[in-house]
């Protein structure tokens, strides 16, 4: 019902888009028609899904390395409170600054490429990850804890056989916000430091004032990221259902 | 298995803006079930938390001591009203837990042995979630035998169950745990009066102890001795309100 509802959707919104475009005679370079988007994406598929398939590497490398780090970090500062106290600011701090605004800078470093793009993607699926797995970590049920205690537990054997477990739902949340957040951030990257990807494609295309093409590469990166979010949300699905499990 | 020690605590407790207990005296007797009743809010989970080694709300100035004279915290194991059971583990895993959170070889032999006298062989590889309440209570049980400790501290662990299961309960706790030292916290003056060999009434006064009912626990849930000391333990209770 969802899916048909979903479809019913779109196809309005395609009518609606073809409507505008053929009752205003607006200017394809301006707004080009549905049909045309389609007839570009086809004709240009060999280009775009070269493009695609860079972006898509950098996304599926900085949701991994984000996501390890993210989920590295939140342990470290669950074992230590004197961590939390130093690091948990500035980790706050980090997120004040605008992304965006450190692209430059990331290309600087990094050089022109998937490097940057990577530590884009980076840098936007860090936070999410750590700060959701870790406020999961710091919230095990004091029962579950108090029982450990008496039965003369060793610390890391609690947080790898209660504390993690009962984090994974947390975890689950942030990797799927993070999931949505890694085009977003590999895209950035495209925009200003790279040669390739689906992000400098579009670029290229708007340069030109080919808005059909440009369009086409933006429906290809929602397609991705749409496949990525709900890959994510069914690896990431036994967690959840045991959230829901457990109260 | 230790041999069952005799515990006592005593001293006083304080919350930051007042007294919780004072001049406490509690004497648990070796390999018998002591039933700690009393109001809400009176202080008796502090005291099983206390002795089981656990963070307590109020600041407790005194001693706990076994004898023989013995480490606490490595002789106890620990009931609470809520199964605790890990919700992502099987019931097998949860029996086991004490083993693996301690890095120790896990007796499997004594595992398979305890699922089968608690009733759960056949569910062992199943997740808590797909249990009865009573079955539930009876994995927590089992994982609380699996530490095989000679003092059992039980906080009020049947208190959510139906009279049916909570009776059954109270009789299969009752012959696993026989020999040992055990603590119960309990609200239910007829749980007091089926299991007890030492009835203790804690009020703001401080500590009574009663006499429990003649005949050996579990007493039958009809036999009238135990129902007329039920009846005086309610009374009891009632006259504190």
């Amino acid at each position: 019902m969802r899916i048909v509802a979903g479809l019913a959707a779109t196809l309005f919104a395609l009518a609606l888009w073809q409507g505008i475009v053929m009752l205003t005679g607006v200017p394809r370079f301006i707004l080009p028609g549905p049909e045309l988007v389609a007839q570009t994406w086809w004709s240009s598929r060999a280009l775009i899904a070269d493009h695609a398939l860079d972006t898509l590497t950098a996304i599926i490398l900085g949701l991994g390395l984000g996501a390890s780090l993210g989920i590295a970090v939140a342990l470290a500062l669950a074992m230590s409170q004197r961590a939390r106290t130093f690091v948990q600011p500035l980790l706050i701090f980090s997120q004040t600054l605008p992304v965006f605004a450190l692209a430059p800078l990331l290309t600087l470093w990094l050089g022109f490429g998937m490097g940057s793009k990577v530590a884009m993607a980076v840098l936007l699926v860090f936070f999410p990850v750590a700060s959701a797995f870790l406020d999961g970590l710091l919230r095990t049920p004091n029962g579950y804890l108090d029982l450990a205690n008496t039965m003369q537990a060793r610390p890391l054997a609690v947080l790898w056989h209660i504390r993690i477990p009962a984090a994974l739902p947390a975890l689950a949340s942030g990797l799927r916000l993070s999931a949505v957040y890694a085009p977003i951030g590999a895209v950035i990257g495209e925009w200003v430091g790279s040669s390739q990807g689906l992000g400098y494609l579009m670029l290229l295309a708007n340069g030109r004032s080919k808005t059909d093409l440009m369009f086409a590469a933006l429906f290809t990166l929602s397609i991705l990221s749409i496949i990525l979010y709900y890959a994510v949300k069914a690896a990431t699905e036994p967690w959840s259902r045991q959230a829901r499990h457990s109260g | 298995m230790t041999p069952a020690p005799a515990l006592r605590i005593r001293g006083s407790a304080h919350l930051p803006e007042a007294a919780l207990f004072d001049a406490l005296d509690l004497k648990l007797t070796p390999g018998r079930w002591t039933c700690l009743l009393g109001p809400s809010g009176v202080g008796k989970s502090t005291i099983l938390r206390l002795i089981a080694g656990l963070k307590v709300g109020a600041i407790f100035d005194g001693e706990i001591t076994s004898e023989p004279r013995q480490s606490i915290d490595d002789n106890v194991a620990y009931m609470a009203q809520e199964d605790l059971l890990l919700p992502w583990a099987s019931v097998r895993d949860n029996v086991a837990l004490g083993a693996r959170l301690r890095g120790e070889t896990l007796n499997t032999d004594r595992l398979e042995q305890l699922l089968h006298r608690v009733g759960l062989a056949e569910m062992a590889h199943r997740k808590p979630r797909t249990l009865s309440g009573g079955q539930r209570q009876r994995a927590a049980l089992a994982r609380t035998l699996m530490e095989d400790k000679p003092l059992v501290l039980l906080d009020e662990p049947f208190s959510a169950l139906d009279a049916r299961t909570r009776s059954d309960m109270q009789d299969l706790a009752y012959s696993l745990l026989a020999g040992r030292t055990v603590l119960l916290v309990t609200h239910d003056p007829g749980e007091a009066a089926r299991l007890a060999h030492k009835i203790v009434v804690m009020s703001e006064q401080g500590l009574a102890e009663l006499d429990p009912p003649p005949g050996e626990a579990p007493r039958a849930v009809d036999d009238p001795e135990m129902l007329a000391a039920q009846g005086r333990l309610m009374a009891r209770l009632r006259e504190r309100v």
